[in-house]
């Protein structure tokens, strides 16, 4: 029988979304499969956060807690992961594509010899087959995948794998114990810079992404009071990234971020093909662009053809009003 | 100190997706191929390192004879020694790592540098594969490198943030942008990469671990609506987004 083992990511003693969307997608692939799911969290003081999964039908958490795995380690972190698996007789490990697990997943894929399969958007189980499909060319096309070796790795993207509330069970906890040295933490992280608490636009349901249509870096903030008021994270597009109104942490597109929030607006954003490729995916695309013949139109479920800077301040009023009725 | 860069080759940008006869893979058929962007940074930081530390650099590319380009392209910007390893085989990340480990581990460098992630199939796995394969610290997605004696100490990206990490040599790092601005090669480098050479080698292991089924292109929209042409149009956007897409 298949046993899957669902790494969970915490920081700072709580589990993220994307951590919740990894152990739903592990219960859900154990229940079609006819598997059992556990989960494993690392880090320290974590019984919280470990009572939080019940609520998403896990029975049983892995707990490797110890003062020193409080930051992450590349090392120590991949090398849990694999000690686990092997532990547990795990065939099967689930991680989300965030930044740490797309950082630990391929070094647990050498040290098992085990194929992974990167950024998931689905996974299908038939009968015993596993196959996943992923996107690539920045989501210009899918493949569908599956994996030949005997463990096998999935990591999910961000935001597109539903987190399942379900009732009535408890998870139970197991402490492990699993003996670190120095050498285990070779790659270490010393401190964590947090970009003024802002949402980051992977982890965002809803994306305001602005670009040279907004004329000016002193024009932004229409941007960002819109994704205040909507919950949202503020995104741009490469041209204002290279202009120096934006870190080069906040673009979408092929050579900066993919995104797939419910809802995505781009404000004054032409809708270059690298720029559709970071955001295609979004369920809901709404563009504002004076010119009605703007690619972003092509995949804009709603639009207005106007000058950006008259309808945002409009836009993001409206948007209020409704959301405090 | 001795530096290595790994780079692959990939369809540009600007490249309109087309399946291929075997329902696997893209069309080259008008397809333009460039070094991966994500790896000039990588050849950057490479001889920003040599300039640094009085160094040797070297290339290796991991594909088809096509490769040679991107090869040429890092021996353009200033790399001194190129070795492809060259296969039409159909090689998934794994097989990719195990090459390149093959060849690093005589090379013996002291800093391997990556791209964040080839820009074709978008994986984000070679560096660290390769890294645990040589038994070496890896960091990932790094926007600011230092050196200081046999440590690394640098900047990587995280959602809404970045972490300060430190490893000690040897490293592999994968290069996210923002790490350096890649120089352009100038016309001397340039005709002096036409004819430099590059080393051949046979591939050392050919297992993948992953079989590609199909490939497919995301499903067509249906035309979207334009709601308005001025202010006016807003309160309608609004109860669309709410009552029709449910979205908010
Ligand atoms: C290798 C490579 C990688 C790239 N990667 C990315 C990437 O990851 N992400 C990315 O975004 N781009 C990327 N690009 C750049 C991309 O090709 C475009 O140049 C860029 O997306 C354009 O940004 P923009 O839409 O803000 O600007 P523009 O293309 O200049 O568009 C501005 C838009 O604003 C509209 N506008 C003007 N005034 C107003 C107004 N008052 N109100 C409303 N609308 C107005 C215009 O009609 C126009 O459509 C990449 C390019 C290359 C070569
Ligand atoms: C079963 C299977 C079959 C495949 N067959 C083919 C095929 O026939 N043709 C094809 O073009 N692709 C094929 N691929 C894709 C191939 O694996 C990738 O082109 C290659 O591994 C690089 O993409 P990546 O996303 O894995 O790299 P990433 O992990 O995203 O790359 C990160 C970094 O690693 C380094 N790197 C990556 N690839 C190489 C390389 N080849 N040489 C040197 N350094 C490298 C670069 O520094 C790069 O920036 C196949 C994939 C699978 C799963």
């Amino acid at each position: 029988m298949s046993k899957i083992l669902a790494f969970v990511e915490s920081r700072e003693n709580k589990i993220k979304n994307s951590g919740f969307e990894t152990a739903s997608t592990a219960l859900k692939l154990a229940n079609d499969i006819g598997a059992e799911a556990e989960v494993l969290l690392i880090g320290s003081n974590l019984s919280s956060a470990a009572s939080e999964l019940g609520a998403y039908g896990i029975k049983k958490v892995l707990l490797a807690e110890d003062a020193k795995l409080e930051k992450y380690s590349t090392t120590a972190y991949s090398k849990i992961v694999a000690e686990m698996v092997k532990q547990r007789g795990a065939d099967i490990i689930i991680l989300s594509a965030s930044a740490m697990g797309k950082d630990i997943s391929p070094r647990v894929s050498a040290k098992l010899e085990a194929g992974l399969i990167a950024d998931c958007t689905e996974i299908k189980a038939d009968g015993g087959n596993i196959t996943a499909t992923r996107p690539v060319y920045a989501g210009k096309a899918f493949i569908e995948v599956k994996v030949t070796s005997p463990v096998k790795i999935f990591t999910l993207r961000p935001n597109v794998f539903k987190a399942v509330k379900i009732d009535g069970v408890t998870a139970a906890t197991e402490k492990i114990d699993i003996p670190l040295n120095d050498t285990d933490f070779a790659v270490q992280v010393k401190e964590v810079v947090v970009s003024n608490e802002k949402l980051d636009v992977t982890e965002a349901d809803v994306v305001v992404s602005g670009g040279r249509g907004l004329k000016g870096p002193e024009n932004f903030f229409l941007v960002e009071d819109l994704a205040k008021v909507l919950g949202g994270a503020a995104g741009a597009s490469r041209a204002i990234v290279d202009a120096g109104w934006r870190p080069h942490s906040d673009q979408v597109g092929q050579t900066g971020k993919t995104v797939s929030p419910s809802l995505y607006i781009a404000v004054g954003i032409s809708g270059a093909i690298q720029h559709l490729a970071g955001m295609s995916s979004s369920k809901c695309i709404v563009a504002i662009n004076k010119d009605k013949d703007a690619p972003i139109f092509q995949i804009a479920d709603y639009g207005i053809v106007a000058d950006a800077l008259e309808i945002m301040p409009a836009l993001t009023e409206e948007f209020k009003k409704v959301l405090s009725n | 100190m001795k530096i290595a860069v790994c780079v692959s080759q990939v369809p540009d940008t600007t490249t309109k997706v087309k399946i291929g006869p075997d329902g696997k893979t893209i069309d080259p058929a008008g397809v333009t191929y460039i070094i991966n962007p994500y790896d000039e940074f990588a050849v950057e930081a490479a001889l920003q390192l040599k300039e640094k530390n009085n160094g040797e650099t070297v290339v290796i590319s991991v594909g088809k004879a096509s490769n040679k380009e991107a090869i040429k392209k890092a021996y353009a910007m200033g790399i001194e020694k190129g070795i492809l390893v060259i296969s039409d085989a159909e090689m998934d990340s794994y097989t990719v790592a195990r090459n390149l480990a093959d060849v690093l581990k005589e090379i013996n460098a002291d800093i391997v540098l990556f791209g964040k992630q080839s820009i074709d199939y978008d994986d984000m796995q070679v560096g660290n594969l390769t890294a645990e394969m040589l038994g070496i610290p890896s960091i990932s997605v790094v926007v600011s490198l230092s050196v200081e004696g046999s440590k690394v100490i640098c900047e990587r990206e995280i959602e809404g943030g970045k972490e300060i990490v430190e490893a000690s040599l040897p490293v592999a790092i994968s290069a996210q942008r923002g790490l350096n601005n890649p120089r352009y090669p100038n016309l001397k480098g340039i005709m002096a990469a036409k004819s430099k050479p590059i080393e051949e080698r046979q591939p050392t292991y050919t297992d993948n671990k992953t079989e590609i089924l199909g490939m497919s292109l995301p499903k067509s929209k249906p035309k979207g609506k334009i709601v308005g042409t001025d202010v006016s149009a807003v309160p309608e956007l609004v109860k669309l987004l709410r009552e029709e897409a449910k979205v908010i």
